[in-house]
């Protein structure tokens, strides 16, 4: 299965643009001098807004408003190269800055005890939504829409007055959140997230910021997602795994991990854990487990420089012992190891497999029988290479 | 006796003709399920190995009196393969395919809940049921399930299922039904559909839940085990250590804030009387020691 996918506040405005949604008119910057070129176009004052895949960007000095073309300069300048949380700022959201009188929230997403969707609106927006619930978790507005009928018009309005925005927003915002239902829905997103939506001192309802994350399984359906797909946050260790069209998560640690099977996977790196060591990855190459899938595995794990052992975990199901056992003979053919390999291949047709696999073990490739017997050679073979 | 499937059920596969619903349809016949019909429009008047294969489900259970379905077809097809098969008045179908969209698993889901109450979807993106002895749908390696009973096992992933069907065989202990519901964001059927089954199932004594990180499907779980099972459980949860905010390969598998974390989890299934393993071998020694006590 396929990660969600993150979108930049600039590609959710235009997502949203997109199903007839309220946003300021803004341009991408890379650089000071596009930075500035863009605010020269769209007059001054802008907001200069820094786009990365995490929150909190206004209270690290991501987001600044610049009443001239010298302020988008000088802000521009600082806030490309900013560290926000471990993401590296390294493109602007140049925007026309607006007016506000009030900010409000709005999402949808999935109720997963209710199987139903999920609109959340507050009159208190501007802050994290988190806060809001824990502390006036009334100033929240909730309704659940089934999604075999739709949001309807009355339900919508409904919603909107259990808020309490100011009488002056209520039908543009119906007008709006019922967008942000089609928006969601046929936009196959996991989440739509305003914060704020604000009311003008004009009048006017107006979408300020936008979070959204798509369903990458439904990519089928709607070509332009692509786009999206080199704007991920991944590390190099993560991006090389997404080129060989792997489940690979990259962690902290010196052992490095692959299993197949996603539950597999996460019960590997437990027991890693478990016994005290630290895992390098969350790596899942499925239930087949064939000579290719696990070369270009042990080739992602091969090239993390921190890893010291590496602990290949499979279950035969379907997937038969044999082959498994040949798969890894295959792929250690094809890819030059540095790093020892402790392996567990349990399952269908295991003796067998361990059979094929007895003439090529040595001290850089150890088999033992159960998974936490495993785990702990790994670990102790880690500590020992560090 | 046994949950949903039994020697009596008969199966027709939804994309029979395509490569992974022949090898594993094939597989299941094999085993002893009665694979009795497939469908594709196209191929609809041939037959796969002696599988007859109709345009659609309607058609099949005329033919057949199939009373289950298995879903192989791939994932843009899948919303229409649920609906004709809930059209057919077919009552359990296993959606095996994997990468469906969230949105057309809530809307089939609540569609089927609607017009469809009697059906049971279980799935998608999970490997199926097995009956030890009896019926076999979907991706599950039938030779590593002792049939028998006592057991019953309910499971979020894949392959944990096998590991933990393969842990009581080792130990020698029987399995009534075994029940992938898959990791997906809306699987048809829940852990406490299937923990309810298993209360009302005479042959089945005790009960093991595999669960994973994110939502709240196993909290769910544990208040109804707290209220409601007289039958012993044990249960283990996948991604203890998995970074909160990681998203480790299931859709399902997400973990935000102190939400969905397999210590919540485990703090809820211990508190509701459940022997709580923090990996799957401890899980299955824990059966064992249940097993002992009955």
């Amino acid at each position: 299965m396929l990660p969600a996918v993150d979108l930049f506040e600039y590609q959710g405005k235009q997502f949203f643009k997109g199903y007839g949604m309220p946003v300021s008119d803004g341009e991408v910057a890379f650089s000071v001098d596009e930075a500035v070129a863009a605010a020269e176009r769209l007059g001054t004052p802008v907001m200069v807004k820094a786009q990365v895949h995490t929150g909190g960007r206004g209270k690290a000095g991501g987001v600044k408003f610049a009443a001239t073309v010298d302020d988008v300069r000088t802000h521009a300048g600082n806030i490309l190269g900013l560290d926000i949380n471990g993401h590296i700022v390294r493109r602007l959201w140049i925007e026309k800055a607006s007016d506000i009188s009030e900010e409000y929230y709005a999402s949808f997403t999935l109720d997963r005890s209710a199987k139903k969707h999920l609109g959340m609106l507050s009159a208190e927006g501007g802050v994290e939504i988190e806060t809001v619930a824990a502390e006036n978790p009334d100033a929240i507005s909730k309704v659940l829409v089934d999604p075999a009928e739709g949001l309807t018009e009355g339900a919508a309005r409904a919603w909107v007055e259990g808020a309490n925005l100011n009488p002056a927003a209520t039908d543009q915002a119906v007008e709006i959140l019922r967008k942000l239902y089609v928006a969601y829905t046929e936009g196959d997103a996991d989440l739509v997230e305003i914060n704020p939506l604000i009311l003008t001192p004009e009048g006017r309802v107006h979408v300020l910021d936008a979070k959204v994350t798509l369903d990458a399984n439904a990519v089928f359906r709607h070509e332009d997602y692509a786009q999206y797909d080199e704007t991920q946050p991944r590390d190099e260790r993560e991006e090389a795994a997404h080129a060989k069209g792997l489940q690979y998560v990259g962690l902290a640690g010196s052992v490095g991990v692959i299993a197949n099977g996603a539950g597999l996977a996460m019960s590997t790196v437990d027991v890693v854990n478990q016994v005290g060591g630290k895992p390098a990855n969350f790596l899942d190459i499925g239930g087949g487990a064939n000579a290719q899938v696990m070369a270009n595995a042990l080739e992602v794990i091969n090239n993390d420089p921190d890893v010291r052992a590496i602990f290949i975990n499979i279950f035969g199901g379907i997937t038969r012992g044999e082959e498994v056992a040949n798969g890894i003979i295959g792929a250690l053919d094809a890819v030059d190891i540095e790093a020892p390999i402790v392996l567990r291949l349990d399952g269908t047709n295991a003796a067998e497999g361990r059979e094929i696999l007895a003439p090529h073990l040595n001290e850089k490739l150890v088999m033992e029988p159960t998974m936490l017997d495993a785990a702990r050679r790994a670990v102790a073979m880690a500590a020992a290479a560090s | 006796m046994s949950i949903f499937v039994n020697k009596d059920t008969k199966v027709v596969y939804q994309g029979l003709t395509g490569s992974q619903g022949r090898y594993y349809g094939m597989l299941n016949r094999d085993y002893g399920t009665n694979v009795v019909a497939g469908t594709n429009p196209r191929k609809a008047g041939t037959d796969v190995e002696g599988v007859p294969v109709f345009a659609n489900c309607t058609e099949a259970v005329a033919a057949t009196g199939a009373n289950a379905s298995c879903i192989f077809i791939p994932a843009p097809g899948v919303f229409a393969a649920v609906m004709d098969a809930a059209e057919a008045g077919i009552e359990f179908v296993a959606c095996i395919t994997e990468g469906v969209p969230a949105h057309d698993e809530a809307r089939f889901f609540n569609m089927l809940k609607r017009d469809y109450p009697h059906v049971r979807l279980l799935g998608p993106n999970c490997p199926g049921i097995i009956t030890p002895g009896e019926c076999n749908i979907g991706i599950t390696a039938g030779h590593i399930a002792k049939p028998g009973g006592p057991v019953g096992i309910v499971s979020r992933s894949g392959t944990l299922t096998y590991q933990a069907l393969y842990e009581l065989q080792q130990k020698d202990i029987g399995v009534t039904t075994c029940v992938g519901i898959g990791g997906d964001p809306v699987p048809g059927t829940s852990f406490i559909d299937c923990l309810e089954a298993f209360e009302a199932d005479p042959d089945t004594k005790a009960v093991m839940m595999i669960g994973e990180i994110g939502g709240s499907a196993e909290e769910e779980a544990a208040a109804f085990i707290k209220d409601n099972m007289s039958k012993p459980v044990s249960s283990y949860i996948a991604g203890v250590t998995a970074p909160p905010g990681k998203k480790m390969g299931h859709a399902g598998a997400i973990v935000s804030g102190g939400k969905g974390t397999a210590a919540a989890k485990m703090d809820a299934l211990r508190d509701a009387g459940v022997r709580v393993g923090l990996n799957p071998t401890e899980a299955g020694e824990l059966m064992a020691e249940i097993v002992a006590e009955l």
